[in-house]
């Protein structure tokens, strides 16, 4: 029997941060109580980003720019704020990434632990023997104005691979509890949770199922408190973890930074974000504990094997979480996250429909940017064509398939369009010519005012093309931003 | 290659409505308006007609589709009515439909008319479009201004010219076209405006600020063409006669293919060499006496100068600062005043350049006329530079 465990990471960090100062000040004078939470940053998706483009980002950092994902055998996709209830969420993850179509894949949802229980999932599951399991953990929660989810929430997404190959981690043990204890809810169709008050969280929720799936889960993996060498237990009530941890005989001292304080709270994709902040910086023998509360509780024991120094995500938690950009104009942050009624103009009147046969018929070439390069010329073009571009002869069927998510290119032209309907204007866009070959006219984003030079070096991100209100549909392409170097 | 319509069709007649916000008036009335004076001009009855080719290009306030709205207005004794559309090159197009019937012997006589109604739309700006059911899945979401902007960006990149060098040029574009279309009854947008105000308006996309793009409004224009034997036996002597008629539309070359730059139009380029030879034009900067381009925006009307070969590559910028295309100049652009003062009622704007043609040539362009042209070039463009049609005519007196 093969040893199954973690093979591969990748988290995805929006690059805007709300700074919590800002929103404090805006409104304290409604409530007052925001200013003592009002430091640091929060992780905020842009006006494009939702629970299944920060998915895939997070996956393609896990798996690397590489063509052949064949030894990818399913997708687990877990967020308390999926994009679809009926419609496969982890199925236009793997179309982005252009996963083969004989996989398995499901959403999970229910509580703000779903990421863990998926992990757990996937590492329980026989199929990994043969091929890996991405688990992907995404949230993007909407939170009122003026209340401290606002401000604690973060945004974004991590993708864990689980494999029987090269395996940088093995689960030494684990531990569920299921309680239906109710500290918050949000039933089906509604935009926002109610809390019950956070002290009888703390004391009923936490004190007491914290410690009790402790002590289970050292048993199960027949280990000594001494003997685990890092703690990730997401909490919102500061200071509580190593309380907590202390009194089920732990050290203090063990309990991991939870980026409370750069990125946020981010539901059901916490733990696994911070499992895999950690698992950058891990080495080989350290053992990692892990527990993730809602609804009871998931715990386990995870040790790292020789061969966690050998993995690297394609772009690290570290290098995303320097990379951020402040954002310090709270009225652009809640017209973007549509939380105030604003003005779109006669412009959002145009009708988005989409149509399903056209997109199904073109989904490799919409979800997963796959062009054409031709068999003789090696001239690659988008979209493919069954007649290729510059085509003389006459030939038919002359190309085969070339994806561009992962190559790079650089800007011909641009320009920044104040009459294009987008919250967040102006819209930049221009046609990229791509370093191998082909080019294509496509939206900017992430652009920096005065940023844009033609020549100027992209990399492609999957992110919404346009929300469709009337039909509540969202429409998903590629869109070009600017590669790292510029910070 | 085949050898053309050179001198094969002549103008009978011409007409073109006053151009504007016409609040006063739907589709119909402006085409009766164009028509009218076309008739009246031609000295012909409707029964003359045999055949006719109508541009009309917006579906969310024009008339329909089909021949049949054109047909009903006009009340047209049930001849052929073909609704073209080609982008914002209708109006070039219907032209030619009409110009080819009557060069093939099909027609003697043909009606080449356009219209666009946009400002039912109840916003400033052209009404929404639609291209297709899958385009809309991954091309950006922008404007015509947005795509147009961008070849200043790369004609800036091409050629080594600070931005704010090709700007003023950019404004320079449009202070004359404002200069000239203050002479022009028939324009929209009647006054003048000066090189700051045009380089300092709000940005549109940039660097295209509100002075750099065109107006939006209504408008008709319309042409009666035939063979010159019949326009000669109805009394007509000086006759404006069509030397060239060519159209180029691309096929991915620009937009998918790896060859083009973004700093010009491939297609203007390819039709502008076949209108030359078809016209026998051997040196169109000394031959062609005036031109009417399509100056949708200012960049586009300074890139079109280098594409017709009437600028060196690279030179349209100083050229236009020099003054070439002034009125005053060695080759006057936009005399009625462009797209810039009449703005683009999109199935009209081919047939209005032609109008102004034919007024000039004819030494009938009043206050604004030119002195003796004998030649003159449309530019009719339509879609975006990376996609796009473009129609090139050349016209000139018969026997000039």
């Amino acid at each position: 029997m093969p040893v199954v465990g973690i093979t591969g990471f990748g988290v995805y960090v929006p690059r805007r941060r709300l700074c919590r100062k800002t929103v404090a000040e805006a409104q304290s004078w409604l409530a007052p109580g925001l200013r003592s939470i009002g430091t640091g940053e929060r992780t905020i998706a842009g006006w494009d980003e939702d629970t299944i483009t920060m998915a895939v980002e997070a996956c393609r950092n896990c798996l690397g720019p590489g063509d052949d994902r064949s030894r990818v055998g399913a997708v687990l996709f877990a967020s308390t704020t999926p994009v679809f209830i009926d419609r496969l969420n982890a199925g236009v993850v793997a179309a982005a990434l252009t996963l083969d179509e004989a996989i398995s894949a499901g959403d999970l949802s229910g509580s703000r632990r779903a990421g863990a229980s998926a992990l757990l999932q996937a590492l329980d599951s026989g199929s990994v023997a043969r091929r890996s399991t991405l688990v992907v953990a995404s949230e993007r929660r909407k939170a009122r104005a003026a209340s401290s989810q606002e401000l604690t929430y973060g945004d974004g997404a991590v993708c864990i691979e689980v494999g029987a190959q090269n395996v940088i981690a093995r689960m030494l043990g684990r531990h569920t509890l299921t309680v239906d204890f109710v500290d918050r809810f949000r039933s089906a169709g509604a935009e926002y949770e109610y809390h019950w008050e956070e002290r009888w969280a703390r004391e009923e929720g936490y004190g007491v199922f914290v410690p009790k799936v402790i002590q289970a889960v050292l048993r199960d993996a027949q280990l000594s408190p001494e003997q685990i060498d890092k703690i990730i237990l997401p909490c919102p009530f500061k200071g509580l973890a190593a309380t907590l941890v202390q009194q089920a005989g732990l050290s203090r001292e063990r309990v991991m930074d939870d980026h409370a304080g750069t990125c946020g709270d981010l539901g059901a994709a916490n733990a696994l974000f911070q499992l895999a902040a950690q698992l950058e910086l891990a080495k080989p023998g350290e053992r990692i504990l892990v527990v993730d509360f809602g609804q009871g509780c998931e715990a386990f024991v995870l040790e790292m094997t020789a061969d966690v120094v050998r993995f690297q995500p394609a772009r690290s938690f570290a290098d995303q979480l320097t990379q951020g950009v402040t954002e310090r104009n709270y009225l652009r942050y809640l017209t973007a996250r549509d939380l105030v009624d604003w003005e779109k103009g006669p412009k959002a009147e145009k009708d988005t429909r989409t149509s399903l046969s056209v997109l199904y018929r073109n989904r490799d070439m919409i979800l997963g940017f796959v062009g054409g390069r031709h068999r003789q010329t090696g001239e690659v073009q988008f979209p493919a064509t069954r007649i290729a571009v510059g085509d003389e002869r006459g030939e038919v069927d002359t190309l085969d398939p070339y994806r561009l998510a992962d190559r790079t290119g650089t800007v011909l032209s641009w320009s920044a369009d104040r009459m294009a309907l987008t919250p967040d204007p102006p819209n930049y866009y221009g046609m990229i010519t791509f370093a191998e070959g082909g080019r294509l006219m496509m939206d900017f984003t992430d652009i920096l005012d005065g940023e844009v030079k033609p020549g100027m070096e992209m990399r492609m991100v999957f992110r919404i093309k346009e929300i469709d209100a009337a039909r509540d549909y969202t429409r998903y392409f590629w869109k070009a931003t600017p590669v790292d170097e510029r910070y | 290659m085949a050898s053309g319509i050179r001198d094969k069709v002549v103008i009978l007649g011409a007409g073109c409505s006053r151009f504007g916000e016409r609040w006063d008036c739907g589709a119909e009335d402006l085409l009766i308006e164009s028509f009218t004076e076309a008739l009246s001009d031609a000295g012909i009855e409707k029964r003359d007609i045999d055949a006719a080719w109508f541009a009309h290009h917006d579906d969310m306030t024009g008339m329909g589709k089909g021949g049949a709205p054109l047909s009903v207005a006009l009340r047209l004794p049930n001849i052929a009515v073909t609704r073209v559309e080609n982008f914002c090159a209708g109006g070039s197009e219907a032209l030619r439909g009409a110009a080819y019937a009557v060069a093939s012997g099909a027609a003697d006589i043909a009606l080449a008319i356009g219209v666009e109604k946009l400002k039912d739309v109840g916003f400033g700006g052209l009404p929404p479009r639609y291209p297709g059911s899958l385009t809309p899945l991954w091309a950006p979401s922008g404007s015509n201004a947005g795509n147009f902007a961008q070849l200043a960006s790369a004609y800036c990149a091409k050629h080594r010219i600070a931005p704010t060098e090709l700007k003023r040029a950019m404004a320079h574009v449009s202070v004359k076209s404002h200069d000239n279309g203050l002479k022009n009854p028939k324009a929209h947008l009647r006054r003048k405006i000066t090189l700051d105000q045009a380089m300092s308006a709000g940005m549109i996309a940039e660097p295209l600020g509100l002075f750099d793009c065109c107006g939006v409004s209504d408008g008709s224009a319309a042409a009666i063409v035939t063979t010159p034997q019949i326009a000669k036996s109805l009394g007509k002597t000086d006759m404006v006669s069509i030397k060239a008629m060519q159209v180029s539309v691309s096929n991915g070359f620009e937009a998918q293919g790896n060859g083009w730059d973004g700093s010009y139009f491939h297609t203007a380029r390819v039709a502008a060499k076949k209108a030359y030879n078809e016209a026998g034009i051997l040196d169109p900067a000394k031959q062609i006496d005036f031109m009417e381009v399509h100056d949708c925006f200012s960049i586009t009307e300074l890139v079109t100068m280098e594409d017709l070969f009437i600028s060196q590559e690279g030179r349209a910028y100083r050229d236009v600062l020099d003054g070439r295309f002034d009125a005053g100049g060695e080759n006057p652009c936009q005399i009625d005043g462009g797209l810039k003062c009449f703005g683009h009622p999109i199935g009209a704007s081919g047939l209005r350049m032609l109008y102004e043609m034919y007024l000039q040539l004819l030494g009938r362009a009043e206050e604004r006329q030119l002195r003796t042209p004998a030649t003159g070039l449309t530019h009719n463009l339509g879609g975006e530079p990376a996609m796009n049609v473009c129609s090139i005519n050349i016209l000139g007196l018969l026997n000039g």
